[in-house]
């Protein structure tokens, strides 16, 4: 008998990262599918898909999106959302080049993240102690950075060291030392959810935060962490993109639609919106069939709005996708 | 044996309410003890304060002689209580280790020691007999009967002295409940304790030693079972002779032919060839999966046949399969038959169309008439017991008087009292010339409730049967043995 267990549970994996009934699976298969696509458009247009440089472009985009999106999906699984990304994107930048003018590179990153978590931590404890929804706890954050940010700035301001600079455009071979740094954070942000107990919580406290109190999960705990944990990757974002513009903007996470962005690159991935199921793997594929799908456009030259609409249409074709396999288990 | 469990005194009160006065249960280790009451006798409030979920207003709990009080959930679990819910409170997207060990991982510094975890749980369940799943299955994927397994395992994992199980069969099939009844009794020759809170009568007989009945919150007796006949324990749960469970069965033949399918399939069922007769209850047998909830769904339209001949003219939706004169009463009628925050009224005229059937006197009427008691239009359903609730789902349905009825598990959660009277209202509305279909997974029911029997089994009709057939000749149809 104990054979018989021992055989079933040798044969079976758990389906999940790249497995056949992955929730991941579509996004890498559709991402596939991109490429072949784009690599089709792109040499019917008479330009070169595999170039150096198109690749080492698609990774540049990716990385300050794929950054905030491992956040995000560490929120989202726990049944939470983050909407103030965008604005503490801009804020992050700001201060780190604000910090990094006055005080040096480190006192910079220390700063922001610091701002960054207490954000997070604000995020949270407004979503666990005052009972207030996240969609309206992280938009009621996000309108008050937004003020702050405006109030304070009227451009871009401080400024970033060259030695800080070559995180934005430094690359080994063909891959930047950004997309690096987002692979970093992602694979942290794998291990986190598939090999720790908190992790196993986030799950827990996204697929039902009932049954996760009475099995003696504290569930609010772990809401506040993952938001802290959100904005944390927010903040690293913010000290991209800063690294990037050589100084700090106001509007560069809101012109750069961050907070949407990261949740569409999310549920793109297979992750539940609802929470308690998903991960970061489907997540990456996510941000990079958009990074694709948006060389594709720009090799074209099609102008912005028809770029909107297909957008607008493989999230929706996505999650119909998704909400059809799940009806047919 | 010794004692495992002492409740002393136990009263407990909600605003505007006494639910319970001075109850004591006692059990012992290794005991099956089951719990009885009607809906609203303080059954799940007294399982709930042994829980922690609620905090007696009086009396004590004594664990193995040891007096406890519990202030949440998990204090009574670190005790050796579990508790498994009708609604099984697993996470369905997680694998079976990984709710078995929910909350208390098996971890170093914070990392979860997977293969520990996966390889406990596998012993547990050898323990406990072969399964076709295992430990990395993801819960999603299993039955509820397997489900269950799991919350058993759960409750072994945490070296549960007292294991409650609140209504386990209500969600099973006829075959499933043999394997609920093996844990059971293996649970038992282990030393645990089992409090078993159920409906069903007969599965108290099978598995108890003592029973315990409750009744207005307050204990009638704890009797060993071996003393009592049925008909005590009916009479002593609901405090007077219910001498015949089942109303008497149609008095006239029955009429005209309201609904002939020939050849009906779809992709669950085939070859489906039915008749029903004005005034006559047609019962439906067979296995979980048998395919019973899909006929009537098809037949309703709301998973319509793809293929065959029908009269009337074969539903494509639920539209439809309304204007055509059927009705539907599902198997769920928490997420299927009612919207639960809204009134009585609005739940009734759910299905109501035209300005006559939606009039304020009309749906009094309809409440007296499936005796809704009280029959109070404004109150939100949810608030209703489930006897009540499946009144108004009839209600609603009767609003467009429909020639033909589809009761899918019509009494499943529905205590003893309030079952006779839809039992007495199922039979009444043949007698006014509805033809009426009924599946039920309670063989006593099924039998004494219909005219006669169709069995299905694989999607298929595995066969008939006349009036009154024994137990033993509908499960043979059903399992194809």
């Amino acid at each position: 008998m104990t054979q018989h267990i021992a055989t079933l549970w040798a044969k079976r994996p758990t389906p999940r990262g790249l497995a056949v009934d992955s929730p991941a699976r579509p996004v890498f298969l559709a991402l596939g599918l991109m490429l072949v696509v784009g690599w089709l458009l792109f040499t019917i247009d008479g330009g070169q898909f595999f170039s150096q440089a198109n690749i080492v472009g698609i990774q540049q985009r990716s990385a300050a999106l794929g950054i905030v999106a491992v956040g995000q999906t560490l929120a989202i699984l726990a049944g939470s959302l983050d909407l103030s990304v965008a604005f503490l994107i801009s804020l992050s930048s700001l201060i780190a080049a604000e910090t990094m003018a006055e005080y040096g590179v480190l006192a910079g990153i220390g700063a922001t993240l610091v701002v960054s978590a207490v954000v997070g931590l604000v995020n949270g404890l407004v979503i666990t102690r005052l009972k207030v929804h996240a969609f309206i706890a992280t938009l009621g954050v996000a309108l008050i950075i937004k003020g702050v940010l405006e109030s304070r700035y009227d451009g871009p301001a401080g400024h970033v060291p060259e030695s800080f600079q070559r995180i934005g455009f430094d690359r080994i071979g063909p891959v930047p030392v950004s997309a690096l740094l987002w692979l970093a954070i992602a694979v942290a942000a794998w291990f986190l959810l598939s090999r720790t107990t908190l992790g196993y919580r986030i799950f827990a406290v996204g697929g039902d935060p009932e049954v996760a109190r009475l099995s003696g999960v504290r569930t609010d705990r772990v809401i506040v962490t993952t938001h802290v944990l959100c904005s944390l990757a927010a903040g690293a974002a913010g000290l991209l993109l800063a690294a990037r513009l050589g100084a700090g903007a106001p509007t560069v996470g809101t012109d750069g639609g961050y907070d949407l962005e990261s949740v569409a690159a999310v549920v793109l991935g297979g992750t539940a919106l609802a929470g308690g199921r998903g991960g970061v793997a489907g997540t990456v594929g996510g941000v990079l069939l958009l990074a694709v799908l948006d060389s594709s456009f720009n090799q074209l030259e099609i102008n912005s709005f028809a770029k909107d609409v297909v957008r607008g249409v493989v999230l929706v074709a996505a999650l119909a996708v998704y909400a059809r396999r799940r009806y047919a288990r | 044996m010794g004692r495992m469990l002492r409740m002393t005194g136990i009263g407990k009160s909600f605003p505007g309410a006494r639910v319970l006065s001075d109850v004591d249960l006692d059990v012992a280790a290794g005991e099956v003890h089951a719990l009885i009451g009607e809906n609203g006798a303080g059954k799940s409030t007294l399982m709930k304060i042994l829980a922690g979920v609620h905090r007696p207003d009086e009396g004590t709990i004594e664990l193995q002689g040891k007096a406890v009080e519990f202030g949440h959930p998990i204090d009574a679990r670190r005790a050796g209580v579990s508790i498994i819910y009708q609604e099984l409170t697993l996470l369905p997207e997680r694998t079976v280790a990984e709710n078995v060990f929910l909350g208390r991982e098996p971890a170093r510094r914070g990392l979860v020691d997977r293969e520990a975890m996966e390889k406990a749980t596998a012993l547990l369940m050898d323990e406990l007999g072969e399964f076709s799943f295992g430990p990395r299955d993801l819960v999603a994927r299993l039955s509820v009967a397997q489900q269950q397994v799991v919350e058993i395992v759960k409750a072994l994992s945490v070296d549960a002295r007292i294991v409650v199980m609140d209504e386990p069969t209500a969600a099973l099939a006829e075959h499933e409940v043999e394997l609920l009844y093996r844990l059971v009794r293996q649970l038992s020759e282990r030393g645990i304790a089992v409090l078993y809170i159920s409906h069903r009568l007969r599965e108290i007989f099978e598995l108890a030693d003592r029973v315990t009945v409750l009744k207005d919150g307050a204990k009638v007796a704890t009797v060993p079972i071996d003393q009592l006949t049925t008909a005590d324990l009916v009479r002593m749960m609901v405090g007077r002779d219910v001498t015949d469970y089942y109303p008497a069965r149609a008095t006239r033949e029955a009429g005209d032919v309201l609904l002939k399918v020939s050849g009906g399939g779809n992709d669950r069922l085939d070859g489906i060839d039915l008749e029903l007769r004005a005034g006559e209850i047609v019962g439906v047998a067979g296995l979980q999966g048998a395919g019973r909830t899909e006929l009537a769904k098809a037949l309703f339209g709301a998973e319509p046949f793809s293929r065959g001949e029908m009269t009337p003219k074969r539903p494509r939706s639920v539209q439809e399969g309304i204007a055509a004169g059927f009705g539907l009463v599902t198997e769920d009628r928490k997420s299927e038959g009612l919207a639960l925050h809204q009134s009585v009224r609005d739940n009734a005229l759910l299905v109501a169309r035209t300005r006559g059937q939606r009039s304020g006197a009309k749906v009094l009427d309809l409440l007296k008439r499936v005796r809704l008691a009280p029959p109070s239009p404004e109150k939100e359903v949810r608030l209703l017991s489930g006897g009540n609730q499946q009144k108004v789902v009839l209600a609603k349905w009767l609003t467009v008087a429909p020639k033909v009825l589809l009761f899918d598990e019509p009494t499943r959660g529905v205590d003893v009292g309030a079952k006779a009277s839809i039992h007495e209202l199922v039979r009444e509305l043949a007698e006014d010339g509805m033809a009426v279909l009924m599946i039920s997974s309670e063989l006593p029911e099924l039998i004494g409730m219909s005219d006669r029997i169709v069995v299905l089994r694989d999607g298929r009709i595995a066969g008939h049967l006349p009036a009154n057939p024994s137990e033993e000749a509908v499960m043979h149809l059903a399992a194809g043995s």
